[in-house]
């Protein structure tokens, strides 16, 4: 069910006052005093995109301007545990975009049938929806007992429920149509039982996942990946962070390495342009070629 | 005279043939850069956008994420993001359902009218909702200027009476003559950046 947000805030505020660069200096000083005073850095989230879930927040606490939310926000640890749900993003399902899962059984499973072990990245996993969903693809294509899948968010709330993997019973109808146009083999439902009011998905699916915080803005590599699997994560943070997560994943990756964008993501605008080649079709399936 | 940055269409029921329209009305020196949000199902791939691009000589775009905005290039939003309008370049996001459409018009005129006050020109077309006429008011305060096709011959008239509603002081026109006005707005604002680069 989908959250029914107005937009505009501003529309109910005098606009004849309204400066953007003066606006600009509020949000870069309240991101810089998170920074220092929590340690968590949105300093180069996408500016438009983080200004607008701030106004919400504003708004919902009936605060007349962003210095305003910076006072309060630095006084009160419970207003940025709010915050801070609003700026990070978890939106996910299981088998989203399944074009994207149908491409990756067709164009990527060959080349990793030629690897003796697989080690795949999934950075920036939220609740986990899409680790499960490879999960389950590569134990039909029979590569799951060589793999090895690393899930890692910034948030440690949505990584405690990926670890569960009890996702929601009323989105199970949604799933099994994701999971049959993504050129699933079985019956969906073979993969979990209804429990604790949700879906509990099976044991075998996780027995090679290791789930473990990792923060794209300031961690750097851990290991060397076949597959990492980033999509619709970039697409919060601006051109510079963008370009340096770019570097971290090039880094990470071995020779030939398959990286995996959301679908309207581009290397066009990043500077590693050059070091891929994208698999022929329209998903965002690159491969790390010099 | 006002010296347009980015113009925002935003269209629902009835939008593609309006869009047609609307885009081919457009001559091949147009400079203004047109982002266009037309309501789709989420599932929608870039068929409007090759669609659109059989009609003009302007470049169409599917919009990517950090999309440069460059003259003489008609944006359209893709289906299942909204659409967000920066300094310079598109962001897109997955943040939820506004107004029951991803993408919405209000958002990304609302993030227009705030990254070019003053600079955005808001045009709403044929819909059945009122999707965008929060985001022309707001395109409006901000000090830009505001279109809507005139609801009596739209093919839905939702959409724009509501624009019209909310934004009184709003141009209201004829489809066919929008395209020609875009023009008219944009020209001396054309003639002054040539003049800027002649310089």
């Amino acid at each position: 069910m989908a959250v029914q947000i107005d937009e505009s805030p501003s529309v109910l505020i005098d606009s004849g006052s309204y400066d953007p660069d003066l606006e600009r200096i509020e949000i870069e000083l309240l991101l810089e005093g998170i920074f220092r005073h929590y340690g968590f850095d949105f300093r180069s989230y996408a500016y438009a995109s983080v200004r607008r879930r701030l106004w919400k927040r504003i708004e919902a606490e009936g605060l007349p301007t962003v210095s305003a939310l910076q006072a309060e926000v630095l006084h009160r640890p419970q207003l940025m545990e709010k915050l801070l749900l609003d700026l990070s993003i978890n939106v996910t399902a299981m088998f989203r975009d399944p074009g994207f899962y149908r491409a990756f059984r067709e164009r990527v499973v060959p080349l990793l049938r030629t690897y003796p072990f697989i080690r795949v990245w999934h950075a920036g996993c939220a609740t986990g929806e899409e680790v499960y969903s490879m999960a389950i693809l590569l134990q039909e294509e029979g590569l799951y007992e060589r793999s090895r899948i690393y899930a890692t968010d910034i948030n440690e709330i949505v990584l405690a429920k990926a670890k569960e993997g009890i996702f929601p019973i009323d989105r199970m109808q949604e799933y099994t149509e994701n999971y049959i146009a993504a050129g699933g083999k079985r019956a969906f439902s073979d993969y979990y039982t209804a429990k604790y009011g949700g879906a509990l998905f099976s044991d075998s699916l996780t027995k090679n996942v290791v789930f473990s915080l990792h923060n794209l803005v300031t961690d750097g590599s851990f290991s060397e990946f076949n597959v990492i699997l980033c999509r619709n994560v970039l697409i919060y943070f601006d051109k510079s962070l963008q370009s340096r997560v770019h570097g971290l994943f090039y880094d990470s990756l071995a020779q030939f390495g398959i990286l995996v964008l959301g679908s309207k993501e581009s290397l066009r605008f990043s500077p590693f342009e050059d070091n891929y080649e994208q698999i022929n079709g329209p998903e965002k399936i690159f491969r790390k070629v010099r | 005279m006002t010296s347009f940055a980015i113009g925002v269409v935003g269209a629902s029921w009835g939008g593609l043939a309006a869009l047609s329209e609307l885009v081919k009305s457009l001559p091949r020196d147009f400079v203004l850069p047109l982002a266009v949000v037309q309501h789709r199902s989420k599932q929608a791939d870039n068929l409007l956008a090759q669609l659109l691009q059989d009609m003009t000589p302007l470049r169409v775009v599917d919009v990517e994420d950090k999309e440069p905005i460059q003259p003489g290039t008609v944006y359209i939003a893709p289906a299942n993001y909204h659409m967000l309008v920066e300094d310079g370049h598109f962001s897109l996001t997955t943040d939820p359902l506004v107004r029951f459409s991803r993408p919405s018009i209000d958002v990304t005129f609302v993030s227009a009218g705030d990254a070019y006050p003053g600079a955005t020109l808001g045009v709403i077309l044929t819909g059945a909702n009122d999707d965008g006429s929060r985001g022309l008011r707001h395109i409006v305060n901000r000090g830009g200027k505001a279109i809507v096709q005139n609801p009596e011959t739209a093919e839905s008239r939702t959409m724009p009476k509501a624009a019209i509603e909310a934004v009184p002081e709003a141009e209201v026109l004829e489809l066919r003559k929008i395209g020609p006005r875009l023009v008219t707005l944009t020209t001396s604002a054309a003639k002054k950046s040539r003049a800027i680069s002649d310089g």
